[in-house]
């Protein structure tokens, strides 16, 4: 699309009002500072037209980053905290790297020896001449939840911010918050979010207790709130929950079920909630925002937003401007040769909405018939009693398999001793009102938490 | 409560939950026999690792293969040592 001007973050934040901050734990940053400043330490021009890696610990300074090189990099990658440090000499390479930016806390190895070294610092300096941003920046995402080195995902801005609406005048008096990283697609949508309507933003510090960034969000009286269903589980666990009321809560990245929504719903009374569909891949696909799980039938079929979706062997297939346009480093196609990308989550059809059943290859197969992990969580979750829980594969010397269940409960188990086994029994008569025969938990074991990856995710073991 | 009494608590309870009706269990009931099919036996298996904390048939370097309820229930008995 050449003769078209890209949009650069910087000239945006240039528009972003005196109110408009950028907080982590450490440090307060107001973005229009960044519209003629650089935390870059003046050396923004080297990187000019470069493949930039952007390996820093701490999300602010590749917050600030992202401004500042956007328009000006020819490539930027956007590298996760989980990132397996001896995957990053392919990543660079897989992306043609010839610049990293780091900030105080980064893993000197992160530096890879590259010719150019730039330090992101948390300060804002004020520069004479602000480089002009006139590249179609390419923005390179990794994938989460695979194993091996991980997928590098090209984006431009354009079709990151195309499923983000046009500025209204109250978006500037908005403070996003979010529990994933913006160096996750999830993350970084809320992030652009934030930039693009002139608002202030919330980010986690690396390592940050759960109950002390609800009381940041708190202070800072944030309005809008992201995260993973696990994230948000998590969260309602925490008193801390109580001392903020968002008017927004978003949801996306796993399966909303209705028992989160449900809780959500209990605990924010006046917000506005919903769930949205999107993947590193295939971009934002959708927003469901009538408070029930699943989304309704209607989707599938027509185009909404410029965003088409069918179901091809129950998987759900996405064609949409807001995908992404390939891989680096790889010839393997992103999407088909009809233009739709496999997004490998399976949905089912039940009445008029369809529901997401669980990931295409996540199935346990027990004597022949397959079960999605998620189906029973979702069933089990619905349980009043039950916080969260993860349903996993157990080796069976008589049918290869059987599943298992690890349930969180609300309230701590221990020392009910009698009303424990009673709590068993009742989930697992609720599994088998709902479920067929074989879907239903062997065992159940009541753990105190379950683990969560970087990414929101709920951590499974695939065995 | 002995290791019998369990296994035999447990395979009463999975019947009603799975809607099977049990045979007489003798200790030479064949287990082919007892009501129970292969997921019933499956479940009774992995109750019974929470329950006793062992699976001797996935911990045993030899399979076992059970034949009577008498059988079944001495292979617990053992694999419980």
């Amino acid at each position: 699309m050449a003769g078209v001007e890209a949009p650069s973050l910087r000239r945006t934040v240039a528009n972003a009002g005196a109110q408009a901050f950028l907080w982590d734990r450490a440090a307060s940053v107001r973005f229009a500072n960044l519209a003629e400043g650089t935390s870059l330490r003046g050396r923004l021009a080297e990187l000019a037209g470069r493949s930039v890696l952007l390996a820093t610990a701490s999300q602010l300074t590749t917050a600030l980053a992202l401004i500042e090189l956007d328009g000006v990099a020819r490539r930027l990658v956007i590298l996760p905290p989980d990132a397996e440090p001896e995957h990053l000499t392919a990543i660079a390479a897989a992306a043609g790297v010839d610049a990293v930016v780091t900030d105080e806390g980064s893993d000197p190895g992160a530096a890879l020896d590259l010719p150019i070294c730039v330090i992101c610092e948390r300060e804002i300096v004020p520069v004479q001449v602000v480089a002009p941003a006139a590249l179609r920046t390419e923005w390179v995402m990794l994938t989460s939840g695979t194993t091996g080195v991980p997928k590098l995902v090209v984006h431009d801005l354009a079709g990151l911010t195309a499923a983000i609406h046009a500025r209204s005048p109250a978006d500037g008096a908005a403070v996003w918050g979010t529990f994933y990283d913006i160096r996750r697609y999830g993350g970084l949508q809320m992030f652009l979010r934030a930039v693009l309507g002139g608002a202030s933003m919330v980010l986690a510090s690396a390592g940050e207790p759960v109950a002390e960034h609800l009381a940041r969000l708190a202070g800072h009286k944030v309005t809008h709130l992201a995260g993973t269903p696990s994230h948000w589980r998590r969260a309602l666990m925490s008193p801390a929950i109580r001392a903020i009321a968002p008017r927004y809560v978003r949801l996306s990245g796993e399966i909303a079920d209705q028992a989160i929504l449900d809780a959500l719903r209990a605990t924010f009374p006046q917000a506005a909630i919903g769930h949205a569909y999107a993947s590193t891949e295939a971009g934002v696909a959708f927003d469901v925002n009538d408070g029930l799980a699943g989304f309704p039938a209607s989707y599938i079929g027509a185009v909404r937003d410029g965003v088409e979706m069918k179901v091809v062997d129950g998987s759900l297939r996405i064609r949409s401007p807001r995908a992404a346009a390939r891989y680096a480093g790889t010839d393997a196609a992103l999407a088909g040769a009809d233009g739709f990308v496999d997004t490998g989550d399976i949905v089912e059809l039940r009445g008029d909405r369809y529901y997401f059943a669980g990931r295409n290859g996540g199935i346990i197969n027990i004597g022949g018939l397959k079960v999605h992990p998620e189906e029973v969580e979702a069933v089990i979750n619905r349980h009043p009693s039950v916080r969260m829980s993860l349903v996993r594969r157990k080796q069976s010397p008589v049918t290869g398999s059987v599943v298992v269940a690890d349930v969180v409960l609300k309230a701590d188990p221990l020392g009910q001793g009698a009303r424990q086994i009673e709590l068993k029994d009742d989930i697992l008569k609720l599994c088998r009102a709902e479920l067929p025969r074989h879907k239903v938990p062997a065992a159940i074991s009541f753990v105190p938490a379950l683990n969560v990856a970087t990414s929101g995710k709920l951590l499974r073991r695939r065995g | 409560m002995s290791v019998k009494l369990t296994i035999i608590e447990q395979m009463e309870r999975i019947a009603r939950e799975h809607g099977k009706i049990l045979a007489p269990l003798k200790e030479d009931l064949v287990l082919a026999d007892c009501g129970l099919d292969s997921l019933g036996f499956a479940v009774l298996v992995a109750r019974l690792e929470d329950t006793l904390g062992v699976d001797p048939f996935t911990a045993a370097e030899d399979a076992v293969f059970p034949v009577t309820l008498g059988d079944f229930v001495q292979v617990y008995e053992h694999g419980g040592r």
